[in-house]
């Protein structure tokens, strides 16, 4: 076997992050404001925000080409710039971005709806501002949910294959994710090394799956702590109050 | 120290309709669950706003729908404590009282005045501990100790007991009344419950469907609440229309008895009622012949009921609640009731 390529392993790396990042601004910043929204406009953005988590990734690709294709307005305009957002390498962060935005988008809003308002409430009265309060209490009581939806769409954003592919291609070497590569490598009889890069995906997932699960196990065990030292000063409380 | 509040707001088909005045005292606001009291310290903290109306606080505005003021809760001096404390979970009990005193810059005096808090809130050795890792009472005192590092002009108490174990809660029902009294200011206290609203004010509100006008000492409520809605909310179980046929006589039709009664009665007397633990079955006064119905057993009290000979059949049965050692081997063939606890009911 000659030397190994990884570039597709370096390439989905870059792709699943920066979008990942993006995603978690945006799904966070979308999924607080839409919350206080008017019923009617919540409902509707909620529908245009979650699509892309139903549609088939190849049909959001297509709208991306009708979007930033190179004959379309947007995508002309945003050439004078020398911004290409087709068969380039960060174009795929724009394809994986739009696919896992909903997963995001979505987990943040369960979150933050099932936040305690009155946490937000008695900082106000305390004299707290408003961005201390996001930063310092809404959103650490609502950790477990945003972690939740930055995994999942950290990994779909690994996976991402539909979008990618119709927008950014295969270019080995340039736009070639680890999911594209393995269909590429598969569809030229190179059994080998699809079986190569299927096993680094298989790695990865693995990997971030068991991190999900051990933040969930620690933080168990921080609750299971805190009930079993509220129950032992009961206990204490009970026997001081029969003198033992 | 003085607060006035007069306001109004509309959600939905309810209707907040509150004016009241306060000066540095407790004032119980009492009310069965969901008639709007939590809304109305709401309004008064700037977390909701009212419609129209006036909140004023030692004389700096709160609230003024005309003058189109609105102050901002973090600007109004106003403590909350909520029902469930609100503490902040990801933060120790340090923490989250240091929260509270974001207004002062200096670390020495935060040491300070953290260090006074947790020994006036009995918290410590406590505080590095997370809201999840303290009792109830010990939560409530945190969150005292947060609220009072913002040094507010004003206490608003949301139902402060109702998340606690029934074991502990008068032990802490007296704790923080001595707190209160200490504290100096004024204290709004809500609660579903006339045994806290007897114990913990001097000043009573009655809030019935978002409608409360004005506050009364709390004694004098209790012992003529002079409208039918007041002797519902602070208990009275035996309430029936009647009608004046006397100076000191009323007749009530649905019990089919005239009663006598100590006050002298106006002529637009509505109902009277009777406290469940006012009848008394060997006086002479007010006594009618009754059938027993049934009983209802609690740990130190019983609940008899009872039926008027001439009560009309649609007509509740009668409550009669005494204590267990009290309880006749057989039941009295006529019951009566003092003229003196025959509560002369009056319209709005």
């Amino acid at each position: 076997m000659t030397a190994i390529d990884w570039y597709p392993l370096w390439n989905s790396l870059r792709i699943a992050a920066i979008s990942c990042a993006l995603v978690f601004f945006l799904g966070i910043f979308f999924a607080y404001y839409a919350a206080k929204l008017p019923r009617i406009i919540k409902g509707i953005l909620d529908v245009i925000l979650t699509l892309p988590m139903v549609l088939p990734p190849t049909v959001c690709g297509y709208f991306l080409l009708l979007i930033f294709g190179a004959r379309r307005p947007v995508g002309i305009f945003l050439m004078q710039f020398g911004v290409k957002f087709v068969m380039t390498w960060y174009g795929g962060i724009l394809a994986a971005a739009v696919v896992a935005f909903p997963l995001m988008y979505r987990t943040a809003r369960g979150a933050f709806e099932s936040f305690d308002q009155n946490l937000a409430y008695s900082a106000q009265t305390l004299g707290l501002s408003n961005t201390f309060i996001f930063w310092r209490i809404r959103m650490p009581a609502c950790r477990q949910g945003i972690l939740a939806g930055t995994v999942l769409a950290f990994a779909r954003a690994l996976g991402e294959y539909g979008a990618t592919s119709m927008l950014i291609g295969y270019t080995p070497g340039r736009t070639a994710t680890i999911s594209t590569t393995v269909y590429q490598l598969w569809r030229t009889n190179d059994e080998r090394g699809a079986m190569f890069w299927v096993l680094v995906n298989l790695a990865i997932s693995t990997v971030v799956l068991l991190t999900v699960n051990m933040m969930e196990a620690r933080q168990k065990r921080a609750a299971g702590n805190a009930a079993s030292a509220r129950n032992k000063m009961h206990k204490d409380a009970a026997e001081k109050a029969v003198g033992k | 120290m003085s607060l006035l509040v007069n306001i109004r707001k509309q959600i939905g088909s309810f209707s907040l309709n509150v004016s009241f005045e306060a000066e540095n005292e407790i004032i119980a606001i009492l009310g069965a669950s969901g008639c709007g009291k939590s809304m109305t310290l709401k309004c008064i903290a700037g977390i909701e706003k009212p419609d129209s109306g006036k909140i004023v606080l030692d004389g700096r505005v709160l609230f003024d729908s005309e003058k189109g003021i609105n102050l901002k809760p973090q600007k109004r001096k106003v403590g909350y404590l909520f029902q469930n404390y609100a503490l902040f979970p990801n933060m120790t009990v340090c923490d989250n009282i240091i929260c509270g005193m974001h207004y002062l810059k200096d670390r020495g005096a935060r040491g300070d005045k953290l260090r006074e808090l947790l020994r006036l809130m009995k918290l410590e050795g406590f505080e590095n501990r997370k809201p999840a890792e303290l009792s109830g009472g010990q939560q409530q005192r945190t969150a005292l100790a947060r609220i009072l590092a913002s040094e507010p002009e004003i206490l608003l108490l949301d139902e402060p007991f109702s998340a606690l174990d029934a074991h502990l809660r008068d032990s802490l029902k007296i704790e923080l009344r001595d707190l209160l009294r200490k504290y100096g200011k004024t204290v709004l206290l809500v609660t579903h419950s006339r045994d806290e609203a007897y114990n913990m004010s001097s000043k009573l509100g009655l809030m019935l469907d978002g409608e409360m006008r004005g506050t009364r000492p709390v004694k004098e409520v209790f012992a003529d609440p002079g409208s039918i809605r007041a002797a519902m909310i602070t208990g009275c179980k035996n309430i029936a229309a009647a009608r004046r046929t006397g100076p000191f006589e009323a007749e009530v039709p649905e019990w089919g008895i005239t009663l006598q009664t100590a006050a002298e009665l106006r002529e637009d007397l509505v109902a009277v009622g009777i406290r469940a633990h006012y009848f008394q079955p060997g006086t002479v006064y007010n006594a009618f012949p009754v059938t027993y119905v049934e009983e209802m057993e609690e740990p130190f009290e019983t609940i008899l009921q009872f039926r008027y000979a001439g009560q009309s059949p649609d007509s509740p049965s009668i409550w009669w609640r005494l204590p267990k050692e009290k309880k006749p081997q057989v039941f009295p063939k006529e019951i009566g009731i003092a003229p003196v606890n025959v509560l002369p009911l009056y319209g709005e």
